[in-house]
């Protein structure tokens, strides 16, 4: 399945763009995800954090990611 | 009508914050304004840049009211943040909390400035003289 994954903060510079598209197998999980990430973009190792959220929630590693899921990296947050 | 949960890349107004959360049985209202720096780590800093996942950072700073309300006992809450370009000495975030005793408002009012610092998808980049940075994005 496709995954598309939207980017914020100093995730968007790793890309090097708002979003990547992702083919994983059916029933990945966060964690899975974000291993996918790590290995086609080894920067995002050297954050201090790297956290997924989906449909506006954070969610658990173990979450099956769902093919029309809103999927968005949540690098360490800075707001206040 | 006011709207107590608030993301705006318009310039805070603090004053109209706190006459949106004055209630008559609240004997105590706390205000916390965060502002930008001159400086970070000696280094001096030109403006900040506020950027955020708006849809869940509404949905994160209302939870943050929410527990507040319960945790605390406070009456109302007001939490607005800034994003895109801010001047140094400009608000980044107004956090209002109004409760009928001042300790319940001091403890939710920084409560709520420490999870929203936690918590709400929100980033800031710093410009320096000599380049940018995303702050706490490395360890």
């Amino acid at each position: 399945m496709k995954i598309e994954v939207i980017a914020f903060g100093i995730a968007k510079d790793i890309l090097n763009g708002n979003q990547v598209t992702l083919e994983m197998k059916e029933q990945s999980s966060v964690a899975d995800v974000r291993q996918a990430l790590v290995d086609l973009y080894p920067a995002f190792q050297g954050l201090a954090s790297l956290q997924l959220a989906v449909n506006a929630d954070y969610v658990n590693d173990d979450y099956l990611i769902k093919e029309n899921d809103e999927v968005v990296l949540i690098p360490p947050v800075s707001g206040g | 009508m006011k709207t107590l949960i608030h993301i705006t890349s318009e310039k805070l107004d603090p004053q109209a914050c706190l006459a949106a959360v004055s209630y008559p049985e609240c004997g105590g209202i706390v205000s916390f304004v965060g502002t930008v720096r001159n400086q970070t780590k000696g280094k001096r800093v030109l403006k900040l840049e506020f950027e955020a996942y708006e849809k869940m950072a509404l949905k994160e700073m209302q939870k943050i009211a929410d527990q507040a309300k319960i945790e605390f006992q406070v009456e109302e809450v007001l939490i607005h943040h800034r994003t895109g370009l801010v001047k140094v000495g400009e608000e980044a975030v107004v956090i209002v909390v109004a409760a009928p005793h001042r300790k319940a408002a001091f403890q939710a009012c920084e409560y709520c400035i420490d999870t929203l610092k936690e918590t709400v998808p929100i980033w800031k980049k710093e410009f320096f003289e000599d380049g940018e940075v995303w702050v706490s994005a490395h360890p």
